[in-house]
């Protein structure tokens, strides 16, 4: 498989050091593997703190700025950094007002921001952990390592990032920030395998002709595979799968996502079908997303993410955001 | 094979070969741990475990420490600063509640080592919520903990017989849960570097099980 890469040891320095040099508003630690926002810490102001694996690209390190994450810590290609990264992360966005970490629900990043929210918290900062979990395809029971966090994560980092611009303390910001979490639900497929660097050729066997329902962000294989299917028929089964575990009472956000090598033509035409299975089934949509956020390197696919709103919460959805990768109303 | 005593004396130079042999042959076993873990989760752990022990094996041979309690509490604190993901925090913790166990003694026997490795691995039960049966790195561990109280020997054996065994087992936790079924009918990666460990611990002590058996 090519890659636009040196070697695999350096992938994730090197596009720190071009991030570096795109964004002067960020400050990249190339060395210590963090990113955060140049005017940290903020007065007064509840820090936002996330991170996880590469790979996933623009989450998180685009998501870094105002009204959105104060920092992030990008570990090795879809491994979970490490907690000397997280407090390092920590320490340098706490205003005294605290740190909320933002977790993806992978064993890994469960762990290590355990590890890292007990260090911190020896060093004198307040932590509170907010788990993203909303990826419908896997079962959750006492006898798995539950729910991913995929694409819900995008919802979770933005809305907590515009309650902490409002100067909300963080007792209130992990409040809202489970409230979206628990309001999110996703569900993903691949048309095609995951490359990583490290590996150089595909993680799983997936013949042309066929796709993968129900898959991850890590490459991990999904739960059942199939004949292809168009972009309507996938629209239905993933939509029905959100709907089967939430049925939303009121409007949702729809975050209709690419994971990465997949052409924003085709995700426009599948947002389409999205938005029409929605309509058919009552879902208001408030507002839509279509782009790739949540990725999986070079997995063609996509996967689609809804979350119920009140009216706060899409007035937070609605604020100011000056990040790499998410940016309006500033 | 000959019998084996309890009383051979480990010191703090042991523990730095085992440690620097187990870096040896996660470098030489990168890419099969890698190719097990492509099948049921993301195919990094030999990528992963390479980078961690290689970072184990640099401090040792840089700032050697005196007892085997400091030597293992070092190589596990260096662990979960280097590897990330599940692994780095779990074998961390391994190494660490097993460095803590043995306190600071000068030199420790079999019998000490077993003891200690087992509140290792009944740490790494907590940590990360499973149990033997569960298609885990403890699948490997907790049956070569019991053995250890014997012999070396025993223990490799243990190791990798249980890493074999976890093939047919349906994976409950970590990322190869996700696939539910579809886990069953592969070895799981964490039990076989696990079993890689206990099999490194037997060769440096001079006591590995005869060449093929095991596998």
């Amino acid at each position: 498989m090519k890659m636009l890469i040196n070697v695999p040891e350096t992938v994730v320095a090197d596009a720190l050091r071009g991030m570096a040099a795109a964004h002067p508003d960020l400050s990249v630690d190339v060395e210590n593997r963090v990113v955060v926002r140049r005017d940290a810490p903020v007065a007064g102001k509840v820090g936002i703190v996330s991170g996880g694996g590469s790979g996933h690209e623009p989450l998180h390190g685009g998501f870094v700025g105002p009204g959105m994450l104060s920092a992030a810590c990008p570990g090795e290609v879809f491994t979970s950094p490490v907690p000397d990264q997280m407090v390092r992360a920590a320490a340098a966005v706490d205003s005294g007002s605290g740190v909320l970490f933002v977790v993806k629900n992978y064993t890994g990043d469960v762990l290590n921001f355990d590890m890292a929210a007990e260090l911190a918290e020896d060093e004198g900062i307040q932590v509170a952990k907010v788990l993203v979990h909303d990826d419908v395809a896997v079962t959750d029971s006492l006898f798995t390592a539950g729910r991913r966090g995929t694409g819900g994560t995008l919802f979770v980092e933005k809305i907590a990032g515009a309650a902490a611009d409002e100067g909300m303390p963080l007792e209130r910001v992990e409040t809202i920030a489970r409230q979206v979490s628990e309001a999110s639900r996703s569900f993903g497929v691949a048309l095609t395998a995951v490359s990583t660097p490290a590996k150089g050729s595909p993680t799983f066997d997936l013949p042309e002709g066929e796709l993968e329902l129900g898959i991850g962000i890590h490459g991990e294989p999904g739960r059942e595979r199939r004949a292809m299917m168009t972009s309507r028929e996938i629209a239905d089964f993933a939509v029905a799968a959100i709907l089967e575990d939430l049925q939303p009472r009121g409007p949702v956000l729809a975050l209709v996502n690419g994971m990465g090598a997949t052409p924003l033509l085709e995700l426009y035409g599948f947002n389409a079908e999205v938005q029409r299975v929605l309509g058919e089934r009552g879902v208001t949509v408030a507002r839509t997303l279509v782009g790739n956020y949540v990725t999986s390197l070079d997995m063609a696919g996509c996967s689609v993410t809804l979350c119920e709103v009140d009216d706060d919460l899409l007035r937070l959805w609605d604020a100011p955001v000056s990040t790499p990768a998410l940016r309006w109303g500033r | 094979m000959a019998e084996q005593e309890s009383g051979q004396a480990l010191d703090a130079a042991f523990f730095i070969r085992w440690l620097t042999a187990c870096a040896a042959a996660v470098e030489r076993e990168a890419s099969r741990l890698t190719d097990l873990d492509a099948a049921i989760g993301d195919a990094d752990h030999g990528s992963n475990l390479q980078r961690g022990f290689r970072a184990v094996a640099e401090v040792l041979a840089k700032d050697a420490p005196a007892t085997p309690g400091a030597v293992l509490t070092l190589a596990g604190r260096q662990l979960i600063s280097t590897v990330g993901g599940a692994s780095g925090p779990l074998y961390g913790t391994l190494l660490r509640r097993t460095g803590k166990a043995l306190g600071d003694a000068a030199e420790v026997d079999r019998a000490a080592l077993a003891d200690a490795l087992g509140q290792g691995v009944a740490a790494v039960a907590q940590l990360g919520g499973a149990a033997k049966g569960d298609k885990t790195m403890l699948d490997a561990l907790e049956p070569a903990v019991d053995a250890l109280a014997t012999s070396y020997e025993g223990a490799a054996r243990a190791a990798e017989e249980g890493a074999v065994a976890t093939t047919p087992l349906l994976a409950r936790k970590g990322r190869a849960s996700y696939l539910g079924e579809r886990s069953i009918d592969h070895q799981d990666p964490g039990a076989t570097s696990a079993a890689l460990l206990v099999t490194t611990l037997a060769e440096i002590a001079g006591q590995a099980p005869a060449a093929g058996s095991g596998q």
